[in-house]
């Protein structure tokens, strides 16, 4: 089964492919958008909104492409809040607007960015992202979250307010938190999507 | 629920080729420890929530080495790595970054030339970028003897901190708690802090520098220098506000596992990851 990370230049591609191929798949770095044909897509990134989208321009047609078709998605991260219509981070930055909703700065009064793991609340116990994922920790990195208009929230954390962990449309799946990186948890996250 | 971070720190000797593993006493003397990828790996599945490579290198052979490291590393361990000794360039950062580290941690570059921290933020994001404090206490007779400083009350008496570099051999005046302030300001992520009074010691913690610098920022702070004991651990989140605390020997040599620390802390009531 080929599956593409797309590599725009934002943030560690290397541990997303070293999870990936820990888990038995074949992943391929699609550093050009004529490399992005795969059965399964995943954008990585950290980093910032408006740079992130910057870089992502040349691979936005292929990956339009697999979000109108049924290839599953996987958003981490930056990743994830690209496919949002917009961020508060970059104000006048088009997002993907593939999930109706904006990316907002976390109203907490802790300290930010959060940084560290935090504990996963499924709320949708049907999404098969986390599936024998119940109340595990994952490893965040973030000073903003996407705050979702449609009925999408699959998964929430705790930091002062409740922040969106994991959502869920359709073909689209996303995390807010970096499953390459949350050990056991995180590793049975990625083999959930390959599985799909 | 947020949790308290548990680090595992491997001092890496990196001129032989896969590097070594060391720990050294209050700076100084020195013992092997292990191979790094090994304890890595070994730390990983105990349950380490990050772990921290620090190139102890005195001479220049490391070139290479602490990528090898880093690419054996990532390819089995799933957790944040991040490496400290030896950046003192973007380009430095970048190598590490392309080997599977996720951020670095810099000292005596960032002292020489503070822009480097804005740099770092800049072209990698504050999260990849860590500053390393190692900060000695000099005590004063009373706050007016150093007015320039920000001194903290502790059982010895009054006394600043200030920063050395080059792992510990010299020492620049800089006040460690400024530095800190200043740092956050410049965009650094996290501040890993080290005092060199206790580390090597096994004593515990510096409690008086953690809490005067965790309690002056906003971004997290690692506690490090002188955990001998889970207790310690313990006493360093309850009476600061660290985020992590970090720790060498106590894990090496098989005293304490990461993962009965971790249960220790938990029961204790300290938010932990199990």
């Amino acid at each position: 089964m080929k599956v593409a990370i797309v590599d725009y230049g934002m943030g560690n591609i290397k541990s997303v492919y070293n999870a990936l191929k820990y888990l038995g798949a074949k992943p391929i770095v699609a550093s050009a958008p004529s490399k992005l044909n795969a059965e399964k897509v995943i954008i990585p990134g950290v980093g910032a909104f408006g740079n992130g989208i910057k870089n992502l321009v040349p691979f936005i047609p292929k990956i339009d492409a697999a979000l109108a078709s049924d290839t599953p998605l996987l958003g981490i991260c930056l990743g994830l809040q690209m496919l949002f219509e917009g961020s508060e981070e970059s104000p006048g930055v088009k997002g993907l607007a593939a999930i109706d909703g904006k990316v907002v700065k976390i109203p907490t009064k802790l300290k930010l960015p959060h940084i560290g793991w935090n504990r996963l609340e499924i709320k949708n116990k049907t999404c098969p992202l986390f599936d024998d994922v119940d109340d595990g920790y994952a490893y965040f990195v973030h000073s903003y979250h996407p705050l979702p208009k449609e009925d999408v929230v699959a998964a929430t954390t705790h930091y002062g307010c409740e922040i969106t962990a994991g959502v869920w449309k359709n073909n689209i799946f996303g995390t807010q938190f970096h499953p390459e990186k949350s050990g056991a948890t995180g590793l049975r996250i990625l083999k959930n999507f390959l599985e799909l | 629920m947020f949790c308290r971070r548990i680090i595992p720190c491997l001092d890496c000797d990196l001129a032989v080729p896969g590097g070594r593993v060391v720990k050294g006493i209050e700076f100084k003397q020195i013992k092997y420890a292990g191979i790094p990828w090994r304890l890595a790996k070994k730390y990983y599945e105990e349950g380490a929530d990050e772990i921290v490579f620090l190139d102890i290198t005195a001479s220049h052979e490391r070139r290479g080495t602490m990528v090898d490291v880093l690419e054996k590393t990532s390819e089995e361990v799933f957790v944040p790595l991040t490496v400290g000794g030896g950046i003192h360039t973007i380009d430095d950062a970048r190598k590490v970054f392309n080997a599977g580290a996720d951020k670095v941690a810099v000292n005596t570059a960032a002292i020489k030339n503070p822009r480097l921290v804005n740099q770092l933020a800049k072209y990698f994001g504050s999260q990849a970028c860590v500053v390393a404090i190692d900060a000695k206490s000099r005590l004063v007779p009373s706050p007016k003897k150093a007015k320039d400083k920000i001194v903290v009350r502790t059982p010895r008496g009054f006394c600043w901190y200030e920063c050395s570099i080059y792992g510990g051999r010299k020492f620049t005046s800089v006040d460690a708690i400024k530095w800190a302030l200043e740092v956050e300001r410049r965009g650094a992520g996290e501040i890993l802090l080290t005092s060199m009074d206790k580390d090597g010691t096994v004593e515990g913690y510096d409690i008086p520098l953690t809490k005067a610098v965790s309690e002056r920022l906003s971004i997290p702070v690692i506690a490090s220098g002188g955990c001998g004991n889970p207790k310690h651990m313990y006493e360093v989140f309850r009476k600061t506000q660290a985020s992590a605390a970090l720790a060498a020997s106590i894990f090496h040599y098989e005293i304490h596992s990461i993962e009965k620390v971790k249960k220790y802390l938990a029961n204790k009531g300290i938010e932990i990851r199990l």
